[in-house]
């Protein structure tokens, strides 16, 4: 996984609350077996005029001119603003691929979908949450034109690039650990594995008929 | 002090802890399909990794397959891409195996939130994953069940547990009676209709109260399946004697003693009397009537008796926009009454309401009477071939078939249109779905939210109905 350490980047706002991972990715695009090649298709039914269908070639297709995404001015964007519950619904996890592989590293909202904010970790994709008034006055202030912030992991903050506003974020321990270090969760389960027989197999003497 | 359901799943599972609350939970049941597990299976082999114990393991692919057509096998499955994936599940379960593959055309295959609790491959006090968020059907028997991403269908694979933290306990009850004519789903709806897609968020739900006591299995799936619509990753109901009943004799229930020795454990799945919740909601049984979405999200959802909601009246100006883009999606205006809309399609189906009791509910409302003209295909997709069967043996397919609608193979179908079943855009239905999302059944589709008799009713009119006055 890659590691997150501290993000100095554009900001784009997506000002929807509740937007879903069949709007993040639709459907259409979870046909693939492989993990990447999702980001042309990012916000497809928003982003385009036309209706996309996999082995389409996206760089010909008719960008929707008033979706946010597609203004000069957000190109480039590696921080992606929402609102509340971004991320709800289906638990594909092409959701974070897609935004990843469009080029975001992170997004910062009030609160997500609980699958999306779980994938978001597992793909080196810090999904911030800040208050809903940190999260309001964000989008205020992302009316200035090239409006940057700076995420710093370490110090669990977000900060405009002038200091002048910086605001603390949660998250748990091992996530951040996990995030910093860019470290393998399978390699780290693995470490337990002694106990995960341990515990297997006295399970498996009391509920046996789970084991059959 | 007393634990809930949910604090006692929780505990018997946890492997390790880390200070955090970070903990490894063990994971009796794996459900795979085939789409979120292509990149899992991959992925375990780009490390050489091997599965931790493939006998959890039960899977079948149901999102891609094709409802018509059956009888020319899997060239059936017109669009390559969806083919690659369907065979790219048959190729992985060859190479690591499974305790059960149930592949397209097998006669047990279907919706992967129906097959499971049909075969008994989920029992009271078992952790159950998939790659799937609504895996919280399971939940109705009792047992933590919640949808995973991707990479922790690798993981689980790989080390039979999944990384995670507690969630937050809350309990749904719904005292007294339903109405006539009233169903889980209308519960589902009316709860979210309440908390909001986002008021179950970080929280496992327990169902009770006495309306709940008296759904039928069935029932209690179709609630614990919507409990992510709330936002909660789990939804759960305790065991009791409709759980075990429903239980006894599938094929992959304990037998014998087992049996007894399972029935003695699972009894004790229920919450204590003193155990504490973090979030309370109620309601009233009576109160609810039947309900039907009208926008983009399924908490924008009204009783039948309603009309569209104003967004002029909406305070919150997010939740104005919100409205007014949902509105203009849908083709709605405000104010107009649910029972005028019209509409082109009917969708009964999917892992929410393609069950037995979903089918015979749709089909004593459809019986005798014909398909509205208006209509241009109403659509019967049972959850399973052995729901399909079923239904078959009680002669519903004929019912439907003589009534205009068509009779289809079982598969997740125009649920999330990933196959050939879908809506054209503008195109509006009636749905026994879950997701009324932009472009869910189809790109510019208008999906409303509705249980299986009021889809049948609509069918039948032309338009929504109160099925409460159905003659
Ligand atoms: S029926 Fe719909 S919600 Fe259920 S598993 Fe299939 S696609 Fe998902």
């Amino acid at each position: 996984m890659e590691k997150f350490t501290v993000l100095n980047a554009l900001v784009a706002p997506l000002d929807r609350a509740n937007v879903d991972t069949d709007a993040i990715i639709p459907k259409q695009f979870l046909k693939s077996i492989k993990r990447s090649g999702y980001g042309p298709n990012l916000f497809d039914a928003w982003r385009y005029l036309d209706i996309g269908q996999p082995g389409m070639n996206d760089a010909k297709r008719p960008l929707n001119p008033d979706f946010i995404l597609n203004q000069s001015r957000y190109q480039g964007a590696e921080i992606l603003l929402v609102r509340k519950n971004f991320g709800c619904g289906s638990s594909r996890e092409h959701a974070p691929w897609a935004l990843q592989q469009y080029g975001f590293k992170c997004v910062i909202g009030p609160s997500y979908g609980d699958i999306f904010f779980n994938n978001s970790f597992k793909n080196g994709f810090l999904p911030v949450v800040l208050s809903e008034a940190e999260v309001d006055g964000l989008f205020y202030d992302c009316a200035l034109p090239g409006f940057r912030l700076v995420v710093d992991l370490e110090r669990q903050t977000v900060a405009t690039t002038d200091g002048s506003k910086s605001y603390k974020f949660d998250i748990d321990a091992s996530r951040r650990n996990s995030l910093l270090n860019g470290l393998d969760e399978i390699d780290l389960t693995l470490r337990h594995a002694d106990e995960i027989r341990a515990f297997e197999a006295r399970r498996r003497e009391q509920l046996p008929w789970l084991f059959r | 002090m007393g634990r809930t359901l949910y604090d006692k799943l929780w505990d018997s599972h946890v492997v390790h802890a880390e200070a955090d609350g970070t903990a490894l939970l063990y994971i009796d049941r794996h459900l795979v399909h085939e789409v979120t597990s292509p990149q899992a299976f991959e992925g375990l082999k780009l490390a050489g990794r091997k599965p931790w114990r493939i006998g959890s393991v039960v899977a079948t692919a149901d999102h891609n397959t094709p409802t018509t057509g059956w009888e020319r096998g899997l060239a059936g499955i017109e669009d390559p891409i969806s083919r690659l994936q369907v065979d790219t599940l048959t190729a992985n379960i060859k190479e690591y195996g499974a305790k059960a593959y149930f592949p397209f055309l097998d006669k047990r295959q279907g919706i992967v939130h129906v097959i499971g609790p049909e075969q008994g491959a989920t029992l009271p006090g078992m952790t159950v994953v998939c790659g799937d968020s609504h895996t919280s059907t399971h939940g109705a028997f009792g047992c933590l069940a919640h949808g995973i991403g991707t990479s922790e269908v690798e993981h689980v694979l790989a080390t039979q547990c999944l990384v995670t933290k507690k969630m937050k306990n809350m309990r749904v009850s719904v005292a007294g009676q339903l109405g006539r004519g009233v169903t889980a789903k209308d519960v589902a709806l009316a709860i979210i209709g309440r908390i909001g897609t986002a008021g179950g968020t970080g929280c496992a739900v327990e169902f009770t109260g006495s309306a709940i006591r008296a759904l039928s299995m069935e029932g209690r799936m179709t609630l614990c399946n919507m409990a992510i619509e709330a936002g909660a990753r789990a939804g759960m109901v305790a065991v009791d004697d409709t759980t075990i009943q429903y239980l006894q004799g599938r094929p992959f229930s304990p037998v014998a003693s087992e049996w007894d020795q399972a029935v003695a454990t699972w009894k004790m799945l229920l919450s204590d009397a003193d155990a504490k919740f973090d979030h309370e909601i109620k309601l009233e049984g009576q109160d609810i009537a039947p309900q039907v979405t009208w926008g983009t999200s399924p908490e924008m959802v009204v009783s039948v008796e309603a009309g569209v909601p104003d967004p002029e009246k909406e305070k919150d100006p997010v939740k104005r926009e919100g409205m007014e883009r949902a509105l203009a999606y849908m083709g709605l205006k405000p104010r107009t009454p649910i029972q005028e809309i019209l509409l082109d399609k009917v969708f009964i189906g999917s892992c929410t309401n393609s069950r037995i009791e979903d089918l015979r509910a749709a089909a004593a409302v459809a019986k005798g009477k014909r398909v509205a003209a208006n209509i241009k295909v109403a659509m019967v997709v049972p959850g399973s071939g052995l729901v399909k069967a079923q239904a078959e043996k009680e002669g519903l397919d004929r019912i439907f078939r003589e009534s205009g609608f068509e009779w289809r193979e079982p598969g997740c179908s125009m649920c999330l249109a990933m196959n050939a079943d879908r809506l054209e855009p503008g195109e509006r239905c009636a749905s026994t779905s879950n997701r009324n999302f932009e472009g869910r059944q189809g790109a510019g589709g208008r999906t409303h939210l509705v249980s299986p008799a009021m889809a049948a009713a609509a069918a039948i009119a032309g338009h929504f109905v109160d099925v409460r006055a159905w003659r």
